[in-house]
């Protein structure tokens, strides 16, 4: 149970080797960019870009990406939040699966 | 490989969405049926496992990225019905919190992750399995195979956008590149770099997993490679 733990913390401190990577994703640019690239912005693609807005957009922190101190850490931050928040979801549905008592639960 | 808003028109949302919902209700009721309470918290690490590993972003040769996705892992030791739902979570994350693959976009990105990757690399698993293939072969080629159908799907439905929304004059409303241009490049950066990433670490943790000791938290993972299937 230990190393399980120790080795979960090692893999959420190393995320941010996953900024190390320079550019985006195919086709998971951002308007700017796909500005830059056809030398418009589709109409449809900037109505509905921004339908709801991420409080932790592209895994950072907002206004503390300064550098890459910042961006690790925001990264690292992320990582926990995404996870407690998956963790959240399915102690949630572990609740409401049904009829526990008829399972070897 | 996650769709943002905007890129896909509401009306594929709409399909992609209306699509994922006979296979989250039929996940629903496997799942409900053949897993104890006790396997929840399984599908919660496989669910925290596979976004975490969405992060760690590879290079592709000539400037973009992409990562792995740990689809046919899930699907290996959870089940694919299970891997389905736990995958389908932590897409609703990326999307809601982080703005990883838009919210509108969710079904299509679910089909495409949460459907096609681990059921297509569960079932060239099982077939490589009966081609007397060891677990550890077999998973990496499901592996890869499986995020590479999940590329596969991503680029046609992107690269539809162009044929099928555009103004009166032929300028595309949505993602503006046709299949022509999306097949290839999604194709090559997962063919090359990210595949080999997702058969690395799915073969890996299965290698892993066939060893890891009954007092393990992870032991709850292995007992279908083990081949009790309970």
């Amino acid at each position: 149970m230990k190393k399980f733990y120790i080795a979960a913390i090692v893999i959420i401190l190393l995320t941010p080797l996953g900024l190390l990577a320079p550019g985006s994703a195919w086709g998971e640019w951002g308007l700017d960019e796909i500005k830059s690239m056809i030398g418009y912005v589709p109409e449809g693609m900037s109505r509905f870009s921004e339908v709801i807005k991420a409080i932790l957009p592209d895994y950072s922190i907002p206004g503390f990406d300064a550098n890459f101190l910042q961006q690790a850490l925001g990264y690292i931050f992320s990582a926990v939040v995404g996870i407690a928040a998956i963790v959240l979801i399915f102690a949630i549905l572990g609740r409401i699966m049904g009829k526990p008592q008829r399972k070897n639960g | 490989m996650h769709i943002p808003e905007g890129y896909l028109s509401p009306q594929t949302c709409a399909v992609m969405g209306a699509a994922m919902v006979p296979v989250l209700t039929v996940a629903a009721k496997k799942v409900n049926k053949s897993f104890d309470k006790r396997d929840v918290p399984a599908m919660a690490i496989g669910s925290a496992f596979a976004f975490t590993i969405m992060m760690f972003n590879v290079p592709i040769p000539g400037g973009t990225t992409s990562h792995a996705i740990g689809a046919t892992l899930l699907a290996i030791t959870l089940g694919p019905w299970a891997a389905s739902i736990s995958l389908t979570i932590a897409l609703f994350i990326q999307a809601l919190l982080f703005g990883d693959g838009g919210i509108l976009a969710l079904g299509a990105n679910s089909f495409n992750i949460a459907f096609i990757a681990p059921f297509v690399g569960y079932g060239i698993y099982k077939l490589m399995l009966s081609l007397k293939l060891n677990k550890v072969i077999s998973s990496a080629i499901g592996g890869y195979v499986g995020i590479n159908a999940a590329a596969l799907a991503t680029a046609i439905e992107l690269g539809l956008q162009p044929l099928l929304f555009h103004t009166a004059n032929g300028t595309p409303l949505y993602f503006p590149y046709g299949l022509n241009v999306a097949i290839p490049a999604m194709m090559f950066a997962h063919l090359t770099v990210a595949g080999i990433v997702e058969a690395v670490i799915t073969g890996l943790v299965v290698y892993y997993l066939q060893k890891v000791e009954e007092e393990s938290i992870l032991y709850k993972f292995s007992y279908r490679l083990r081949g009790d299937n309970r």
